[in-house]
């Protein structure tokens, strides 16, 4: 909606906007319909459809007419507690994910910014599990966690720490398993983004502040940080909105067992969907989701950029 | 000038960079390590690093199992179709938003991210009873309609830092020239734009190579099934029994990506790069 609204305006702006003559406009608009009205189809469109369903009792396989029904289905999800319990479950795997992913990669990105021997190996390997499809990752990580054959239990067992677990079905050790799955998996791409950044940051900046005698940690507090915050915030921002809605990188591993405790929103609204076909109450959940996401969001952007000021 | 650390701050760098590289690289090693090891020593309590008796039998069990070269090829097509249409259409509407800077590109951009927020499921029911209605539900086509739209925010995006890195100053010496906008199009920005259009495509091959959540819901007929999806089917029921075919198999699958990840590595850091900074 926003992309249409802004579009309309900048079409009537477009005779005196900066963008040149009017000829050179209207070339411009044929060559920008092909991907726009795919998106505005294919992506703007459903979006809008999508949270229209939310208000109806729409079903699969039903021969009745869908019905509006207001609110019916937020007022149900307010009282489904499975879901609240998936959603929990969701922010605590966003969370847990996004935060080491982030440290580890900051850690990984300084490494490769120094001038290490290896170091072109060292980047090629680092961003591996990028190129992997997730269900690769998934199906890699369950021979890994597999009980009898997996390397996981015979490294501990050669350590003698004991004869290991069923990582994936116990109850208590399922989401912490599942979270070192995510944090490895969305490493290189943070680690990437990061570095690049770093890239950005001014050497001689780094040298002077050397020169005054600043330690490491000085140096990264005074010079690194303040240079590479923007992308930091970015990429965070990014992952928590990737993590919270990744699906299936879990699927794959615990298809959201034992018990639920690895369900995470977007498996329970997958479910909800495509197995019992309630495409109104899942596109509700869809809402809830996006909704929730944003304030976290909202709020997570503003205390950082307040906090800069700060600084 | 102390910019070099000290012998043993580099000692801990090393160990550091070490202790990385082996938490990125093991499960992926353990992976290899399976698919090479014959049943007896997939059931053997003490499981080694290297197998004793490297086989190929995973392998040519994994494909009697399930259908995975004809699944590769599903992929082959609907990665590669999505991949060339979203190119298409992305790179002359990159090239404006690059080059005009007007409220649509803003627009553009801002919707990169913004579609980024919305979980998939929110998108995917109304999709899904869209393309029943159009009949294209578990169609290649209609796949393939779906990956073109989920590549090209970011092909965009990509391919509008590519753009930008073409100076424009080359455009308007060919056009003092004489030049006119077609023949400077073709002649000077084309081949500057080349690279960048490749590293592109090639991206949005991989994302649809990989991508599991559309096809699974997408796909029904097991004969259009794509790759990921047909090897959820090795986890299923079976699940323990077959670590053998079932690593041979995910082995497979990821070699593809792999490889075309490899030789565009450089340029989609850097892409992402021009991308991150120059918007």
């Amino acid at each position: 909606m926003t992309l249409a609204t802004a579009t309309k305006r900048s079409a009537r702006r477009a005779p005196d906007g900066p963008g040149g003559g009017r000829t050179a406009e209207r070339g411009a608009w044929f060559l920008v319909l092909p991907a726009l009205i795919p998106i505005l189809v294919l992506s703007v469109g459903p979006l809008l459809y999508g949270v229209a369903l939310a208000f109806t009792d729409a079903q699969s396989g039903r021969t009745a007419p869908t019905r509006w029904i207001g609110a019916l289905n937020f007022r149900d999800l307010l009282h489904d507690t499975l879901f609240w319990d998936s959603f929990r479950i969701g922010l605590l795997w966003a969370v847990g994910v996004t935060v080491p992913q982030f440290l580890l990669a900051l850690g990984l990105a300084l490494l490769l910014n120094q001038e290490l021997r290896l170091r072109g190996f060292a980047r090629a390997l680092a961003i591996v599990p990028w190129a992997m499809p997730e269900v690769v990752v998934g199906i890699m990580w369950r021979l890994v966690y597999n009980p009898d054959a997996g390397v996981l239990n015979e490294t501990l067992r050669d350590l003698g720490l004991g004869d290991g677990r069923d990582w994936l079905s116990g109850l208590a050790t399922a989401l912490p398993a599942v979270i070192v799955v995510g944090v490895w998996a969305g490493m290189p791409q943070t680690t990437v983004t990061l570095l690049a950044g770093l890239q950005n940051t001014p050497r001689e900046l780094h040298e002077a502040a050397a020169m005054d005698g600043a330690g490491a940690w000085r140096r990264f507090r005074a010079v690194t940080w303040p240079a590479l915050r923007p992308v930091a915030l970015a990429v965070t921002a990014l992952n928590l909105i990737w993590n919270f809605n990744s699906f299936a990188l879990v699927y794959v591993l615990t298809s959201g067992g034992p018990g639920g405790r690895t369900r995470l929103p977007m498996l329970f609204a997958y479910e909800e969907a495509f197995r019992y076909g309630q495409y109104g109450y899942a596109a509700a959940m869809g809402c809830v989701m996006v909704a929730v996401i944003s304030v976290v969001l909202a709020c997570f952007l503003a205390g950082r950029l307040r906090g800069g000021q700060d600084a | 000038m102390n910019l070099r650390p000290g012998r043993a701050a580099r000692g801990g760098q090393y160990a550091a960079l070490l202790a990385y590289l082996l938490f990125l690289a093991f499960p992926f090693l353990w992976l290899l390590s399976t698919a090479f090891k014959p049943p007896r020593e997939l059931a053997s309590l003490h499981p080694t690093w290297i197998p004793k008796d490297p086989t190929l039998a995973n392998f040519r069990q994994a494909f009697d199992e399930q259908p995975l070269l004809h699944a590769a090829l599903n992929s082959l097509a609907v990665a590669a179709g999505a991949a060339v249409i979203a190119v298409l259409v992305a790179t002359p509407a990159a090239y404006v938003t690059a080059r005009l800077r007007t409220r649509l590109s803003r627009a553009a951009t801002g919707w990169v991210v913004v579609g980024q927020a919305f979980p998939f499921v929110l998108v995917i029911i109304p999709l899904f009873l869209v393309l029943k209605n159009l009949r294209l539900v578990d169609s290649v086509p209609g796949l393939v309609m779906v990956y073109v739209v989920w590549a090209l925010p970011f092909a965009l995006w990509m391919l509008a830092g590519y753009v930008r890195a073409v100076p424009a100053e080359l455009e308007e010496a060919a056009a003092v020239d004489g030049a006119g906008r077609l023949r400077t199009l073709v002649s000077v920005t084309a081949p500057l734009l080349a690279p960048g259009v490749v590293a592109t495509g090639l991206f949005a091959f991989i994302s649809a190579w990989n991508e599991f959540f559309f096809a699974l819901v997408l796909l029904k007929t097991p004969q259009k099934q794509t790759l990921p999806v047909v090897l959820t089917h090795f986890v299923g029921a079976e699940g323990v029994a077959d670590l053998g075919p079932l690593a041979a198999a995910a082995l497979l699958a990821t070699l593809p990506s792999l490889v075309v990840f490899a030789i565009v590595q450089r340029r989609i850091t850097s892409g992402l790069l021009a991308g991150a900074v120059k918007s």
